[in-house]
C-alpha cells in the first residue's frame, strides 16, 4: 500500500511540479531585480496556453521536427521513473539504470538537435553544435559523477546510489562529496541552459544555445520544449538534491514534504545564481565544464584511493 | 591647412559666391591633403547644378582651430574614388553615386547605400532598368569560399523589437571573418523632401531624422535655420537646449547601460537602468510635456520655457535619479563576471577608428579626443564648458566607461545650468532665410556629431539640405569591431555602439 502511495506521489511530482521551479527562479530573479516579477504559477499558463495554440511547420522540414519535441519529452518523462525523489525509490529501479537514465537524456538531446537541424537554418545549426559541443564536455563529469556515487553505495541501481547517500557519508567522505557536489552543480546549470552558459531570457538569436534550436516550433510542439526542459531541471534538480541535502526525516510524508522544500530551494538557488552574475563568453564555456569533469574525477580518486 | 576653402564657424553661414568652385582634379588633389594634414570630413555630399552637372561638396572641421571649410567641385558623369586611401570617404560615395547616378570610378566596394532611384531621373550609377524595382538589401555580398566556412544572415527582422538591417557574417565556426551590414530599410527620403523648404512639416521631420535623437538634430536644424536668417536664439533658450540635449544623451546613455547589462545577461543593472531611463525620460517631458523633447527646440528658441518651480522640481528629481544611476552602475565596475565579459570583446583599434572618421562616444573610447561641444562650441557650449571623457582599450567595456563618465559630467553640467539659469524671453520669431547662403551645424548628440548643411536658393529656399546622423560615420566600425570576434558576441558589440538604422536611412 505504501509503495502505491510513493508511486502515486512520485507521479504527481514529475507530472505537476517541474514548472513550478520555473516560476520560482523567475520570482527570485524578479527580486534581485527590484521587480514584482510574475506569478509563482506563469509557467503553468504559459505551457497551457501553448497547448490551446495552433502549430506552424515550415515546408522544407520533415517528420524528424515534429518528432523532436515529443521524443525529447517522452525520454525525459521515461527518465523521471528511474530517479528516486528524496528518501523515496523510484518506481522503476534495476542494475544500471543510471546509465540508462544518462542517455534517456542524450536521446532527448540527439532528437532536439536534429530537429534543429532538420530546418535547415543557420541559426539552429549553429545552436545544435554548440548544444552537442557542450553537452559531450558535460557527459564525462556525470558520468564521474556516477561512478563515484556507486562506489559509495555499492550498487548501480540510481535508486540504491541516491538514497543511501547519508549524513554519515558527508562525515566520512566530506572532501570527496564536495568536490562531486561542486561538479553536479556546474553539470546541472549547463544542461538546463541556466546562466553562467546560457540566458533562458535572451531574445538575441547569435548567443542563444538551447533557445535557438527550439525557434521554429510553435504551438504544442512548443509547449513539449517548455515543458519537457521545466522537467529535465526537475529531475537533475532532484538528483544534486538527493547528493546534496540526504536527510532522513523517518516519516513518509515528512520526506515527501523536505523533498518539495529542498527543490524550492535549489529553484531559489539557481534564481540567485543567475541574478548575481553575467553570461559566461561562450568560448570561455568548455573550460568550466572541463572543470567540472576535472572536480568529480577527484571525488571519484579520493572515493577509490 | 584649409587655404583655397571658404572658411566659416560652427552655425554660422557663407554666401555662396564665397565657396571655391575648383576644378575636379584641383578637388581630388585637395581632398586628400586636407585629409592627409589632419582635417576631418564632416560632410561630403552632392547637389544638382547647372548643365545637367553635379555640385561635389565637402565638409571639413579643423579641431585645432575650432573652424569650418567648405570647397566644391563640379562633375559629368564620374569621379575619381578616393576611398581606397580614405575609407571614411566610401559610405559618402556611395550615397553621392545612389542620390546622383554619378560614378565614384575606382570605388573598392561599390554598392547602393538606401536602395532607391537616382534624384535626377533617367540617371543611374549601376544602369539598372528604368522601371525595375530596386528591393532593399539586394545585392551581391562580400563572401570568403571555403570548406567549413558558412554564412550566416541576421534580419532585416530581428527576434528583439528593434529596427530593421541586414547582417551578413562570414564565419568559420563561432570565429567572424567579415561582416558586412546593409541598410536603406526605414528611408523615408528626408533630404529630398526638405528640398524647396523649410515646410511646415520641416521641423517634425527633423524631429524624427533618429528618433532618440530628437533634441540633437533639432538644435542642428535651428542653428541652420537661426543662421540663415540672422536670428540668434535667446540666451536661456539656448540654456534650455542644452539642458535637453544633456537629458537626452543622459537617458540613452543610461538605456544603453542597461541593455549592455541585459545582453551579457545581468540582470540588476539591466532592470535598473531601464527604469531609470524612464525616469530621465520623465525629465524632459517636464520641460516640454514630451518624453522624447519633441515640441520643446524650435528655429528661434523653444517651444517652452522653465518655471522657477520647474527648477527646484527638475534639480531634486536629478539628485534622487544620480544616486540610484551610480548605485546600478557601480554594480558592473563590481562584478568579475562582467568585466571579464566586457574587456577584450569587439576591440577597435584608435588607428582603424581615425581612418573610418568616427565619432562620439565610441570614436572617444578608442582614445580619440573629439567632442564637437569642445571642438566646435555651439549654443550654451559656447559659454559653459562640458569635460571630454576618453578611454584607451576601444573594448566594449571602454565604450562602456565612456557612457558612463558622460553620464556623470552631463549631470554635473545641467545642475549647474539650473542653478544659474539666464532671464529673459525663450524665442522670437526668426526672419526670412537669406539668399544663396550656405549654413553648417554641428552639433554633438548623444551618439556623436551630427552636421546639418543647408543651401538655399535666390528666393531663400533650401536648394539642398544634408543631414549626416554619426552613425554614418560609425557602422563600419561596428563591422570591422567584429573581424576575428566570436559571432556571440554580436549582440553584445552591436548594443555597445548602439548606432541609428534610420538615422542611417534618413
Amino acid at each position: 500500500m505504501a509503495a502505491i502511495v510513493d508511486m502515486v506521489v512520485h507521479l504527481l511530482l514529475v507530472i505537476l511540479m517541474p514548472p513550478l521551479l520555473l516560476g520560482v527562479i523567475g520570482k527570485t530573479k524578479a527580486l534581485f531585480a527590484g521587480r514584482v516579477g510574475a506569478p509563482f504559477l506563469q509557467p503553468y499558463h504559459d505551457i497551457i496556453r501553448l497547448f490551446r495554440k495552433g502549430s506552424v511547420f515550415s515546408r522544407t522540414t520533415t517528420w524528424l521536427f515534429r518528432a523532436g519535441p515529443v521524443v525529447t519529452l517522452a525520454a525525459t518523462a521515461t527518465a523521471a521513473l528511474l530517479i528516486p525523489f528524496g528518501n523515496h525509490e523510484a518506481p522503476v529501479s534495476f542494475a544500471g539504470d543510471a546509465i540508462l537514465f544518462a542517455y534517456l537524456f542524450g536521446l532527448g538531446r540527439f532528437f532536439t538537435t536534429v530537429a534543429a537541424l532538420d530546418t535547415g537554418s543557420s541559426f539552429e545549426g549553429m545552436g545544435a553544435a554548440r548544444e552537442v559541443t557542450f553537452s559531450c564536455l558535460a557527459e564525462p563529469a556525470l558520468f564521474f559523477a556516477l561512478v563515484t556515487l556507486a562506489r559509495v553505495s555499492d550498487s548501480l541501481s540510481l535508486s540504491t546510489m541516491l538514497t543511501r547517500v547519508s549524513a554519515d557519508i558527508w562525515i566520512g567522505e566530506g572532501a570527496s562529496m564536495l568536490l562531486l557536489l561542486s561538479g553536479l552543480f556546474i553539470v546541472l546549470l549547463s544542461e538546463n541552459c541556466r546562466i553562467p552558459f546560457d540566458d533562458p531570457n535572451t531574445h538575441l538569436e547569435l548567443t542563444m544555445i538551447h533557445e535557438v534550436m527550439v525557434l521554429d516550433h510553435s504551438g504544442p510542439a512548443f509547449g513539449c520544449i517548455l515543458y519537457g526542459a521545466a522537467m529535465k531541471l526537475f529531475l537533475l534538480g532532484a538528483f544534486f538534491m538527493n547528493v546534496a541535502l540526504p536527510f532522513k526525516s523517518g516519516s513518509a510524508a515528512g520526506d515527501w514534504a523536505f523533498f518539495i522544500f529542498s527543490m524550492i530551494a535549489l529553484a531559489v538557488a539557481v534564481g540567485v545564481v543567475e541574478s548575481v552574475m553575467a553570461r559566461l563568453r561562450l568560448v570561455r564555456i568548455p573550460q568550466l565544464l572541463v572543470a567540472a569533469t576535472v572536480l568529480t574525477a577527484f571525488s571519484m580518486l579520493l572515493i577509490l584511493r | 591647412m584649409m587655404r583655397g576653402m571658404g572658411i566659416l564657424g560652427n552655425g554660422t553661414a557663407l554666401p555662396l559666391d564665397e565657396i571655391p568652385v575648383v576644378a575636379p582634379d584641383r578637388f581630388f588633389t585637395q581632398v586628400p591633403d586636407a585629409l592627409a594634414g589632419g582635417l576631418r570630413l564632416a560632410s561630403f555630399f552632392g547637389a544638382s547644378a547647372d548643365g545637367g552637372q553635379t555640385a561635389l561638396y565637402a565638409v571639413f572641421a579643423s579641431k585645432a582651430e575650432g573652424t569650418l571649410g567648405v570647397v566644391s567641385t563640379r562633375v559629368n558623369d564620374s569621379f575619381p574614388s578616393l576611398s581606397r586611401r580614405f575609407p571614411q570617404l566610401s559610405l559618402f560615395e556611395r550615397e553621392i553615386a545612389e542620390q546622383f547616378g554619378v560614378v565614384p570610378a575606382g570605388h573598392p566596394w561599390f554598392k547602393p547605400l538606401r536602395f532607391h532611384r537616382a534624384w535626377t531621373p533617367g540617371r543611374d550609377a549601376w544602369e539598372r532598368p528604368e522601371n525595375a524595382d530596386i528591393p532593399a538589401g539586394v545585392m551581391d555580398y562580400y563572401r570568403v569560399e571555403g570548406e567549413e566556412v558558412h554564412e550566416v544572415a541576421v534580419g532585416p527582422v530581428h527576434a528583439g523589437i528593434i529596427e530593421p538591417g541586414h547582417f551578413r557574417f562570414q564565419c568559420h565556426g563561432e570565429h567572424v571573418f567579415h561582416l558586412e551590414i546593409s541598410l536603406g530599410y526605414q528611408h523615408r527620403g528626408i533630404e529630398r523632401q526638405t528640398i524647396g523648404g523649410p515646410h511646415p512639416k520641416t521641423p517634425y521631420m527633423m524631429e524624427t531624422a533618429a528618433g532618440d535623437t530628437t533634441v540633437g538634430h533639432m538644435q542642428a536644424y535651428c542653428m541652420v535655420i537661426e543662421a540663415l536668417s540672422g536670428c540668434p536664439a535667446p540666451a536661456r533658450a539656448e540654456a534650455l537646449r542644452g539642458i535637453a540635449l544633456e537629458f537626452e544623451r543622459l537617458a540613452n546613455h543610461v538605456g544603453d547601460l542597461g541593455a549592455i547589462a541585459g545582453d551579457i545577461g545581468y540582470l540588476p543593472t539591466a532592470s535598473f537602468c531601464g527604469r531609470i531611463r524612464g525616469d530621465i525620460l520623465n525629465l524632459t517631458a517636464v520641460l516640454c510635456g514630451s518624453r522624447f523633447g519633441r515640441g520643446l527646440v524650435r528655429p528661434g528658441g523653444t517651444g517652452f520655457d522653465c518655471e522657477p518651480a520647474m527648477v527646484e522640481e527638475l534639480l531634486q528629481r536629478i539628485a534622487g535619479i544620480r544616486n540610484d544611476l551610480s548605485n546600478a552602475v557601480s554594480l558592473l565596475w563590481n562584478t568579475p563576471s562582467v568585466m571579464a565579459r566586457l574587456e577584450n570583446t569587439g576591440t577597435l583599434a584608435a588607428e582603424s577608428a581615425r581612418e573610418l572618421g568616427m565619432v562620439g562616444p565610441a570614436a572617444r573610447a578608442c582614445g580619440l579626443n573629439r567632442d564637437v561641444r569642445r571642438d566646435h562650441p555651439f549654443g550654451i557650449y559656447r559659454m559653459a564648458q562640458i569635460p571630454v571623457a576618453t578611454a584607451h582599450h576601444g573594448d566594449v567595456c571602454a565604450r562602456t566607461m565612456v557612457r558612463w563618465t558622460e553620464c556623470e559630467k552631463s549631470f554635473d553640467f545641467v545642475e549647474e545650468l539650473l542653478r544659474q539659469l539666464p532671464g529673459g524671453i525663450v524665442w522670437k520669431t526668426p526672419g526670412p532665410l537669406a539668399e544663396n547662403r550656405l549654413s553648417v551645424a554641428l552639433t554633438e548628440g548623444w551618439r556623436g556629431e551630427i552636421c546639418h548643411v543647408a543651401m538655399t536658393d535666390g528666393v531663400g529656399r533650401f536648394s539642398r539640405y544634408k543631414i549626416t546622423d554619426p552613425s554614418f560615420h560609425n557602422w563600419p566600425g561596428l563591422a570591422l569591431a567584429l573581424r576575428g570576434q566570436q559571432i556571440s558576441d554580436f549582440p553584445l558589440c552591436n548594443k555597445s555602439f548602439n548606432l541609428s538604422y534610420c538615422g542611417f536611412d534618413l
